[in-house]
């Protein structure tokens, strides 16, 4: 008769086990495995021990797609997470108030646009656009007699990253936006207008009253954003290769390269094995430091 | 903490003005312009030759409106059957994700049954892991089994990766789900199956809504699996059709533009369709 019973109801999770192990738990252990091996994709693995891992330490092409995955986080959480910060609370608190809720849906829904786009896609739309002769990014500079300042953009080393971290952050406003945008709506009113009319400034509200309390959000915004500045594949595939020399190589595209252009797949596994230690222990962090801080705020 | 903040008083209520409030909106949509611009720019230039775009730039206005542009790109890109595999797998990716998700978090959410927060840890490792852990070994075993290069074999990989977060989001929902219906069918002598499909599914329709919307369009916008899994034509998806179109022709400039616009429209669709259905959903799977 009583209904806490939980039995019978493991059931149910059995193909979601299977399907987790099938897909998941063991390709990653087997990739793990791989890591420690000599492989071409065909034949036996032969076994190397940490060989890989000592050739990625001194691999200056190794070292230099983690370093860019970390350069990458700048163009899509740092800049994004601000400048949507400030949009939302334009929108939100003044947008909102003065045009209506539809015109700021409007808005948000304009600048979340790019978000929509398949990133491949976004990437060759930007490439197109960063074309040395004929693209419209020199073609307006041109124009308005900045000549000396056009270039080619994706091929030359010193523009290279920069110009994907302009598509990517392009890309990545509207996210920070939305959810702050839905995050703002939690906060008593009342709260604001009662610092403004004790003459506290837009921006001191937003540092001492909105950041605090959209806290929550705020940490999802940027562990998410993090992970996907870490796993960049697709613009760096579309738009430069990771070239020009080393100047855009991303951990993502770098084993990629090694599993099935060299078909060096220990190496490829290892570069694989480390991108997603980096990951997990990103994830733990942020995890432990959002569970302490609920718990000392008592919510 | 604003308790100091709200001693300090010097009460002026601030007050936009008329001219204020015009200078806000007019930045907002110079903002939304500019925002929109690389967008516009692959629009306005699919419908021009490539005559007339050196001839007169970007920004002019095509001279007619031309869709040969458009039918040639198509053509080559051979759209119509990337459109259906994209939409094929997408759909079916969906179906089966919420699927999985739903029983997983049947059992989690519903039965809260031992070792659930064992689960739920897994699952959020499952939703942050990079593809590219499991790239070579999926392949390898995909190629082993015969499934490489088919539709099916990106299918099932996305089903069970997406519900993951699937899994995570309703199981939050389930779990707040009203006790006393899950109660009061079991006294009806529901059985657990009928309890899910009869009680728990029609009342989380919602919920379910968002998450098809969500597996959808995440699986449609996917890349680097199907750029492993997907080597043929008749099984490509519409992303890589566009990244490989560039890379084998891209020396017609306003073809390329086209080839983007292609790749651009159906997801613009989708969000001009789905608006509501997706904000919502961002927003819910943001917070637990």
């Amino acid at each position: 008769m009583s209904y806490k019973s939980s039995r019978g109801y493991w059931v149910f999770l059995i193909p979601g086990i299977v399907a987790f192990l099938v897909i998941i738990v063991i390709p990653m252990l087997a990739n793990i495995g791989i890591s420690f091996t000599k492989w071409r994709g065909v034949g036996d693995p032969t076994w190397i021990g940490l060989a890989n891992y000592e050739t990625a330490l001194d691999d200056k092409t190794f070292w230099a797609s983690f370093q860019n995955n970390f350069r990458l986080i700048f163009a899509m959480t740092i800049i994004p997470t601000c400048l949507g910060l400030v949009l939302a609370v334009f929108l939100f608190e003044h947008t909102a108030r003065r045009f209506g809720q539809r015109t700021a849906s409007f808005f948000r829904a304009g600048f979340y646009l790019p978000q929509i786009i398949p990133l491949v896609v976004a990437a060759i739309v930007w490439r197109w656009i960063y074309q040395p002769k004929w693209g419209v990014l020199n073609w307006l500079l041109t124009t308005i007699g900045l000549e000396s300042q056009t270039r080619n953009w994706l091929g030359d080393a010193d523009t290279a990253l920069y110009s994907i971290m302009g598509m990517l952050v392009w890309i990545q406003i509207g996210y920070p936006l939305v959810i702050f945008m839905a995050a703002l709506q939690r906060i008593d009113p009342e709260l604001h207008e009662a610092a403004s009319l004790d003459g506290a400034s837009p921006f001191q509200r937003l540092w001492h009253i909105t950041v605090p309390l959209i806290r929550p959000e705020l940490f999802v915004v940027v562990l998410t954003t993090s992970i996907h500045a870490l796993k960049v594949f697709a613009p760096v595939y579309a738009m430069t290769s990771g070239g020009p020399g080393r100047s855009t190589i991303v951990a993502s595209y770098f084993s990629y390269r090694n599993f099935f252009e060299r078909a060096n797949v220990g190496y490829g596994a290892t570069v694989a094995t480390v991108l997603t230690a980096i990951i997990v222990a990103l994830t733990i962090v942020f995890i432990t430091i959002q569970t302490r801080q609920e718990q000392s705020e008592g919510a | 903490m604003s308790q100091e903040s709200l001693v300090i008083a010097s009460r002026q209520p601030q007050r936009f003005n008329r001219v204020n409030n015009l200078l806000s909106l007019v930045s907002l949509i110079a903002l939304l312009l500019l925002m929109l611009f690389p967008l516009f720019m692959i629009t306005v230039n699919s419908f021009k030759t490539d005559d007339e775009y050196y001839a007169n730039g970007p920004m002019s206005m095509p001279e007619r409106f031309s869709l040969d542009n458009v039918k040639s790109v198509w053509e080559r890109l051979d759209y119509t059957t990337k459109l259906k595999n994209s939409f094929v797998i997408s759909f079916t990716t969906a179906v089966l994700g919420i699927g999985l998700s739903l029983l997983n978090s049947f059992a989690l959410g519903i039965g809260r049954i031992k070792g659930k927060a064992f689960f739920l840890v897994f699952f959020i490792m499952a939703i942050t892991l990079p593809q590219e852990v499991l790239a070579y070994p999926l392949y390898y075993m995909f190629k082993e089994v015969g499934l490489y290069n088919s539709r099916l074999s990106v299918v099932l990989i996305f089903a069970v990766l997406h519900s993951a977060f699937g899994t995570y989001l309703l199981t939050s929902v389930f779990s707040v789900f009203p006790r006393e219906l899950l109660e009061a069918a079991m006294i009806d002598g529901c059985s657990k199956l009928q309890l899910l499909y009869r009680i728990v599914v029609p009342i989380s329709r919602p919920s379910l809504s968002v998450l098809f919307v969500f597996f959808f369009i995440l699986t449609w916008n996917e890349f680097f699996l199907p750029l492993i899994f997907l080597v043929s034509n008749d099984t490509q998806t519409v992303p890589l059709a566009i990244a490989m179109f560039q890379g084998q022709r891209g020396t017609v400039v306003t073809f390329q533009s086209t080839a983007a616009l292609l790749g651009i429209l159906p997801c613009v669709i989708f969000f001009l369709f789905f608006q509501r259905t997706l904000s919502r959903g961002i927003t819910v799977g943001s917070i637990k």
